[in-house]
């Protein structure tokens, strides 16, 4: 973090962006912003003023007129250069996304077979639906899916993870992103995109905040700063014939001045967020970035801090990963040796991580060695989603493990008994939260493998922070009831589904959403598509498949699913930023209009002085001060916007305490010194 | 400040929180329709309206046609309100012959009782017929007021409901309000006053030999009613002397009632609650004090019920109390301060037992320092602008405190329902700014506030001050405005700003020392009325339809309470600023530089 906040003001950003800042004063950038195009118009007309103070048509000195003018410049020049430096930043992540789009030669298939023929074809002439060849070596030319073929594939260009995945056709590891490349090996792709409309297009176009849409929360309050701009305007345009009117009929001073007028104009209406509020839309998508996440839509940004439901797979988000082996629990009859040294025989040539475990654990307890596959003749039996079990075949013994279902139903076909013993050491296991492995030789059961889930470590209090924010967390998992609830216990979640389906997971996030939540979950595969889709928040996983990225509405290029809360955190954090400055903005103005008011009507009526409580040098120097002051306040606040109000786990009535205190009241008292410190110092030079 | 002041203050807000209480639980079941009140004989009488009217009383309207029956119910009631103050000549009930009224003073009338105003550009003992008193004038009391409850209504539906398409039948609320509400409650309230001495009676005006005789000037008025003014710009009069006084009768103790029940504020008499036919004793005056506000008090709770959280309704209603307080306390204090010109020559201004002490210009002396100044504060927290002191003879900060209360948009208590939904207005505005700072977007009561909501918002929140501070600029930038001003510097345009802020706030009191019954006035005024009021209902309206669209969302620990000390000062703290942001500037020349003018000499 350290590293990447000293790098907001690298040089390497902050030139292109002083740059920047001037050539946005085109009025075609200014109209966008309706606040900071008001300072703009009121830039040019005391600009005029003073040209026509030079041609000696004085309203007020030529300097004091110069002064404002350029202190109005300045403050359009500063909100310029907070949009500038967000924006640049963005742009600097865009470029290395960039620099994966190079121009690549497809190898078009005639049919998607790698047999059929093909011709070479610039990457920007695929159409969706065009099958490719890509072998190794070879760049993917688009996104698509896999037909046909395994590869290895660097994705390091879109994930910065240097390790390469395997893409395969058919499953949840079918999906390939344009740009990166096959190392191994080849694929026949499918491409799935357009050009131009690819998911390295629409990230390139998300972080560089060119073709940024504003999103409704921000539309919203830009309508809310226009509105208070324009009772600005009206309260200072009405100004002067109320001035006009008490000149005359008091008979003493001179009515208010068009640079006064303007001056005071600019004080009051909310330049600050309006000046500040697309750096901080920037920054926040590009904060997101920064862990490594693409949101497809800044909306999607703002809903995860309205996020109450979190939905969580237990699997690699609340536990390691994969289960391990911790225990033998034999059978009646049944040695722990016997039992560990059949689980073992079992699970050889099974490659999953809680397969390997049993192996190891086996040679831990029992120094059983692995042995050498092909001594004994051996037939294995993969895992299938119809038996759910998986074992081997030799000499005549048929070893199986599996779920105690599955085997229960097994030992039935083959006419054995299953032991009352071994179904309370099912059920044992179960309750404490692990995976009841039953091992069995021909219709004989040897006995229970109990595979533990390992709880990550800090999960808990991460939840009981989201807790605290007033969050709740399901835990998903397949597991059955027991399992599920002895894990969530364990795990500090406030609610689980057990033996999930896609369907079941579904209709829980309907279920919620109709009780008035907003939901967040993560997925990857295509039968989490429809939960995703439904879903408020959704993070596909950059492995998943191109059904479930097109479904959410954020990708997570680590596919971490602990990524979640991060989002959730950034997603509070921008809106709060959004508050805390607009709430600043428009505290600031009770200061200003003490500092502006006796200024500009101490002679008509000279006992106003006496609102003139910071005791200011002059009336010109007083108007300048809060000028200077609103200009300065933006460039202040630059660090703060771009990276964000810091943001605390506690309850929703602590932090709008904290804040209002910090902002609101910070916002009335801060710029009373403010502009007094700048007055002191204009009338010592 | 004296203990008196306390003691009263205390005692006010006690009976009225005590009389506010049954009356909210009354109201959320008659306008819902679960009262045994409506499903009884007297529900006979809705029912047999429906029928006459051909309403089936089933039918929900969405925001648009909702709106569109105000408009039109509004615009016919100002239409019939002209008429027969143009007619009123040929009409019965006219003891003392009174001909028609001028075309824009019965313009301004009418949009002024239809807009729940009663800006009072006439004098109505010598210029309304009793026939227009209680056809006219009277009938609208009831009416713009049952048409603020129904559109508060509506708004408190949009709250409350969910995946709604329509916010209530507009038809079915105003009968209810009237009927249910308005007309019972003005019925005892008419037999207490008659109880403290308020006419009731068709009579033709009394006349009565005074003791001594009475001189008094009177300002010289061009043929259009402007003052002449001499060279100097002061204004000419004559003095006049006599020994016979008009004592006017008429229908006064039903009309009075309702104008206090109303927030209307329209007076019998051009000295409206002053008078002693209209406001006779101490106890009428805390009566009619009690009436102007429990309707708008009352409506919170009901508020509070309908949303399924009486903590909201609470939380709104102690934000108006703690804003009433502070404001009631500065009335009372800059007018028992007295005047500081006099301070410095010596003149006694303390209260003691036998003087009351203070600034007693302007005021009678039956109530004195204390129920004045608590009158005005809480005629202008409403917006009643019913008077019984004058405000153009408060001193500079006392007269302050009734314009700001105006300014704010009549949202401590405010008129009888507009007063809720300009507070609910300013609710969602508070919350749409802080509730950002909790990092979630912006709800109340679990509907999101979004772009189409915010925009709704900020239109309301710029009605007024358009056309107070537009409207200001206007009369003084123009020759026939600036001819109506009386008084020099700040005072005169305080008289102005204070007009526009009324006008435009549909308050109605008047600051006096404003000749406003010109053709100028009568039309600026009038077009502020009637803006005021119903660019203000209809963003409400078009709110409420897009909120009861909404789904509600779930209350949990991430979701800004809305019901806590903490939103009260937020919501305390948006009316301020917002008040203070748009009118410090005006103030600042008018009555606080006059202020400080007088501290200073």
């Amino acid at each position: 973090m350290t590293h990447q906040q000293l790098s907001m003001f690298d040089p390497a950003l902050l030139r292109p962006a002083l740059l920047d800042s001037v050539r946005k004063l085109s009025p075609r950038v200014q109209w966008r912003n309706p606040v900071m195009c008001v300072v703009y118009l009121g830039s040019i007309l005391v600009t005029l003023l003073w040209l026509a103070a030079l041609a000696g048509h004085a309203e007020a000195p030529a300097g004091f007129i110069l002064g404002v003018a350029l202190w109005l410049w300045f403050t359009v020049l500063f909100a310029n250069f907070a949009e500038a430096l967000a924006e640049g930043r963005g742009k600097a992540q865009a470029a290395s996304l960039r620099a994966a789009k190079q121009r690549v030669l497809a190898k078009k298939l005639s049919a998607p077979r790698r047999s059929a023929g093909y011709e070479l074809l610039e990457s920007s002439g695929l159409r969706a639906g065009d099958a490719v060849l890509v072998e190794a070596g070879d760049v993917i030319p688009g996104d698509g899916e896999v037909l046909a073929g395994v590869a290895s594939v660097d994705e390091s260009a879109i994930t910065g993870e240097s390790a390469p995945v395997i893409r395969e056709s058919g499953g949840d590891f079918s999906a390939v992103t344009g740009g990166t490349r096959v190392l191994s090996d080849w694929i026949v792709v499918r491409i799935t995109a357009n050009p131009g409309e690819a998911f390295l297009d629409r990230m390139i176009a998300m972080v560089e905040g060119a073709r940024r849409q504003k999103t409704p929360n921000e539309i919203a309050l830009t309508i809310l700063l226009v509105a208070l701009t324009l009772v600005f305007l009206l309260v200072v345009v009405t100004l002067l014939p109320f001035s006009l009117f008490a000149v005359d009929v008091s008979g003493a001073g001179a009515p208010v001045g068009i640079t006064a007028l303007v001056a005071l104009l600019v004080c009051l209406i909310p330049t600050t967020i309006g000046g500040l509020l697309s750096a901080i839309g920037v920054a926040g998508m590009s904060r997101l970035m920064r862990v490594n996440v693409i949101a497809t839509s800044g909306r999607a940004v703002e809903a995860a801090g309205d996020v109450d439901v979190l939905l969580l797979d237990k699997t690699g988000t609340i536990t390691l990963g994969n289960r391990q082996a911790t225990a033998f629990l034999p059978a009646p009859g049944v040695s722990e040796a016997e039992l560990a040294d059949a689980a073992q025989f079992a699970s050889l040539a099974d490659e999953t991580p809680e397969g390997r475990s049993i192996v190891v654990l086996a040679k831990q307890r029992f120094n059983l060695r692995q042995r050498a596959l092909g001594d004994h003749g051996i037939g294995f039996v993969p895992f299938t989603a119809q038996t759910r079990m998986s074992g081997v075949d030799c000499d005549g013994r048929a070893i199986r493990k599996g779920a105690a279902d599955a085997v229960r139903t097994y030992i039935g076909t083959l006419g054995g008994h299953f032991p009352a013993e071994v179904e309370r050491s099912v059920e044992d296991v179960a309750r404490r939260g692990a995976t009841p492995l039953v091992v069995a030789d021909g219709a004989r059961v040897l006995g229970v493998v109990e595979l533990k889930d390992i709880v990550k470590g800090g999960i808990k209090e991460r939840f009981a922070d989201l807790r605290a924010m007033g969050i709740k967390t399901v835990m998903i998992t397949g597991d059955n009831r027991l399992t599920a609830a002895a894990i969530a216990a364990e795990a500090g979640v406030d609610d689980f589904l057990a033996e999930a389906t896609p369907e079941a997971k579904l209709a829980l996030i309907r279920a919620t959403q109709a009780e008035g939540r907003l939901v967040a979950m993560t997925g990857d595969g295509t039968n989490d598509a429809p939960a995703l889709a439904q879903a408020d928040v959704a993070v596909a996983m950059n492995t998943g498949t191109q059904a479930a990225k097109e479904a959410g509405n954020m990708v997570d290029l680590d596919s971490n699913p602990t990524k979640l809360i991060e989002i959730v955190e950034i997603g509070k954090q921008l809106l709060m930023t959004r508050g805390a400055l607009t709430t600043f903005s428009v505290a600031n103005d009770l200061a200003k209009y003490f500092a502006i008011l006796p200024a500009v009507f101490v002679a008509t009526y000279p006992q106003l002085a006496a609102l003139d409580v910071m005791r200011l040098g002059s009336p010109q120097s007083a108007i300048l001060s809060a000028v200077i002051f609103n200009a300065l306040v933006i460039v202040f606040l630059i660090p703060l916007a771009l990276r964000g109000v810091r943001y605390r786990a506690t309850g929703a009535a602590r932090l709008l305490r904290d804040n209002l205190l910090i902002y609101g009241l910070g916002g009335l008292i801060a710029p009373f010194a403010g502009i007094k410190l700048i007055d002191m110092m204009l009338n010592l030079l | 400040m004296t203990s008196n002041a306390y003691v009263q203050l205390a005692l006010y807000l006690t009976l009225l929180g005590l009389l506010a209480w049954p009356l909210g639980r009354y109201l959320a079941d008659v306008m819902a329709g679960r009262s045994r009140v409506v499903t009884g004989p007297l529900g006979g009488i809705e029912r047999a309206c429906y029928r006459l009217a051909g309403i089936d009383a089933e039918q929900e309207m969405d925001w648009k046609r909702y709106a569109l029956a105000v408009l039109l119910f509004s615009l016919i009631g100002t239409l019939f309100t002209y008429a027969l103050q143009r007619a009123q000549g040929w009409l019965p009930l006219n003891p003392q012959g009174f001909g028609a009224v001028s075309p824009d003073s019965a313009f301004n009338t009418a949009v002024s009782f239809v807009a729940n105003t009663n800006w009072q550009g006439y004098a109505g003992e010598s210029t309304m017929s009793h026939l227009t008193q209680m056809l006219a004038l009277a009938v609208q009391n009831f009416l713009s007021a049952a048409t603020g409850i129904a559109v508060v209504y509506a708004l408190i539906r949009g709250l409350a409901r969910h995946g709604a398409a329509t916010v209530g039948n507009f038809w079915v609320d105003l009968t209810r309000a009237t009927l249910y509400v308005l007309l019972p409650l003005s019925l005892l309230l008419a037999v207490l006053l008659v109880g403290q001495g308020v006419i009731q009676n068709f009579d033709a005006d009394r006349s009565a030999q005074t003791v001594t005789t009475v001189h008094y000037p009177q300002a010289r008025l061009d043929a259009h009613g402007t003052p002449l003014r001499d060279a100097a710009g002061q204004v000419l009069t004559d003095t006049l002397s006599t020994r016979s006084q008009v004592l006017s009768q008429g229908p006064v103790a039903s009309q009075e009632a309702i104008k206090m029940l109303g927030t209307n504020g329209g007076g019998f008499f051009n000295a409206n609650s002053a008078h002693p036919y209209e406001n006779p004793t101490p106890l009428s005056n805390l009566m009619q004090m009690l009436a102007i506000l429990l309707i708008p008090a009352a409506l919170c709770f009901a508020f509070g019920r309908e949303v399924g959280d009486i903590r909201q309704g609470w939380a709104i209603l102690a934000a108006m109390a703690l804003l009433f307080v502070v404001f009631a306390l500065a009335a009372i204090w800059a007018e028992q301060q007295g005047n500081p010109t006099w301070g410095a020559l010596g003149v006694d201004q303390a209260a003691a037992t036998w003087q009351a002490g203070g600034n007693m210009e302007g005021k009678e002396t039956r109530f004195g320092i204390v129920a004045s100044a608590l009158f005005a504060t809480i005629t202008t927290a409403a917006s009643c602008g019913a008077v019984n002191a004058m405000h153009d003879s408060f001193t500079a900060l006392g007269g302050l405190v009734p314009m700001w209360l105006m300014q704010l948009g009549e949202v401590v208590f405010g008129g009888v329902g507009s007063g809720l939904y300009g507070m609910l207005v300013f609710a969602l505005l508070a919350v749409f700014i802080a509730g950002l700072m909790i990092g979630r977007t912006p709800e109340y009561l679990g509907k999101k506030i979004e772009a189409f909501d915010i925009k709704m918002v900020a239109l309301v929140i710029l009605a007024t001050p358009t056309l107070v501070l537009a409207g200001t600029a206007l009369a003084l930038l123009v020759e026939p405005g600036r001819a109506g001003i009386l008084n020099p510097g700040g005072h005169g345009f305080s008289e102005v700003l204070y007009a526009l802020s009324s006008a435009a706030n549909n308050n109605g009191s008047a600051f006096a020392g404003l000749s406003a019954n010109t053709p100028f006035y009568n039309v600026l005024l009038g077009l502020a009325m009637w803006f005021g009021r119903f660019a203000v209902i209809v963003p409400v309206l078009a709110i409420a339809g897009s909120l009861a669209a909404k789904p509600r969302l779930a209350v949990t620990a991430g979701t800004l309470p809305t019901h806590g000390p903490l939103f009260v000062l937020l919501l305390i703290g948006a009316v301020v600023l917002v008040g203070a942001l748009t009118y410090v500037p005006a103030l600042a020349l008018g009555p606080v530089a006059e202020h400080l003018a007088l501290r200073e000499s």
